[in-house]
């Protein structure tokens, strides 16, 4: 709606529960810089229904051809909308409510906080943020090139000591934020690529 | 031969009006909700035939409405094409048909869908009106992206 009334360029830094694209350059600018996007096998994980960067990072991945694994528990599915654009632009999606199913044919994890306000019972919190939880262990099953991305901050979906191995891109992702947003930010006001 | 007078014995199971509007072709047992859009519930004393499941070649089972002394502005047109692409729109005056058309389906609609998303920008106290892109089987919100399919009617406002 904002840019209805501006005239200005107007840079989405995230809004609501919709979409973060500027999160998504810096997620692709990772991706790149780690595994490449040939033949690009992405398991999107946690809270599928609220996470704004999920919902970008979808639309991105598409137009790359990725092969797109999303796995959450029914409640926290994809919002229909982001569906709907996924399956009329022909994206190679498949849907998972377990990692396991998945994770031995992935390049990249990308996992995302699944939030205890979404949930009116606490056991039902629990139970599912007990589901969805990367440890080093479980990593064992993947592919020793598989990098683990997250947008920051994370709960408890990702095991501290993940942190260690060679999975862990997270804090790399974190950093390819400052660099890529000025990249935007310098493209938007000079009007040019260099 | 015999295909028209069967068809003028079914039209006459709901009385000609004089004067108004006669809405074909509307998917069986839609009628209900094409006057809920116009904001008919009788109350407002119009003279109103309504015929629900009637044998369609076109459709297997359709409605009908008829609404004596009511003529459907563009809007109201519009609004009827989101449950109803295939109805076709009489104008009746002194018993004649003097317009007929089909209805054609907007690409967007504007200030007719309230947005269910009561996060969405246009349920705010904004200087906003709501916005849908017309899909195929409902409506999208530019806004939020919230896309609104069986429960269309629940959110349909006219003015």
């Amino acid at each position: 709606m904002a840019s209805e009334f501006v005239d200005v360029p107007l840079i989405n830094a995230g809004d609501g529960a919709g979409h973060h694209p500027t999160q998504t350059l810096l997620d692709l600018y990772t991706i790149r810089e780690n595994v490449g996007f040939e033949d690009l096998s992405i398991g999107i994980m946690g809270d599928l229904k609220y996470g704004r960067t999920v919902h970008s990072l979808s639309h991105a991945l598409t137009k790359l051809d990725a092969r797109q694994h999303f796995i959450s528990p029914e409640s926290l599915r994809l919002p229909r909308s982001v569906r709907y654009d996924l399956h009329e632009a022909g994206a190679n999606v498949r849907e998972h409510t377990e990692i396991e199913d998945v994770l031995s044919s992935l390049d990249v994890l990308y996992v995302t906080r699944i939030q205890r306000e979404r949930f009116h019972d606490e056991n039902e919190y629990r139970k599912v943020a007990g589901q969805y939880h990367i440890t080093a262990d479980l990593l064992e099953r993947a592919d020793d090139d598989l990098i683990v991305m997250h947008p920051l901050p994370r709960v408890d979906e990702i095991a501290p000591e993940v942190d260690e191995t060679t999975h862990a891109k997270y804090f790399q992702q974190a950093h390819n934020g400052v660099p890529v947003r000025m990249a935007l930010l310098d493209l938007l006001l000079r009007g040019e690529t260099q | 031969m015999n295909s028209p007078t069967h068809n003028d014995d079914r039209e006459l199971r709901v009385s000609k009006i004089e004067n108004g509007t006669v809405i074909d072709h509307v998917p069986g047992g839609q009628a209900l909700k094409v006057l809920a859009i116009l904001d008919i519930d009788g109350s407002g004393g119009e003279t109103v035939s309504i015929g629900m499941n009637v044998p369609s070649e076109k459709l297997g089972r359709k409605d009908i409405v008829k609404v004596e002394g009511h003529e459907l502005s563009q809007n109201e047109v519009d609004v009827i094409s989101l449950i109803a692409p295939d109805a076709s729109i009489n104008i009746i005056r002194e018993f004649d048909v003097v317009e007929k058309s089909r209805v054609d389906r907007p690409t967007s609609v504007t200030d007719v869908v309230a947005c269910p998303n009561r996060n969405c920008i246009t349920a705010q106290d904004e200087p906003v009106v709501s916005r849908f892109d017309v899909l195929d089987d409902g409506v999208r919100c530019v806004y939020c992206d919230t896309i609104v399919r069986d429960d269309l009617t629940d959110h349909i406002h006219t003015e």
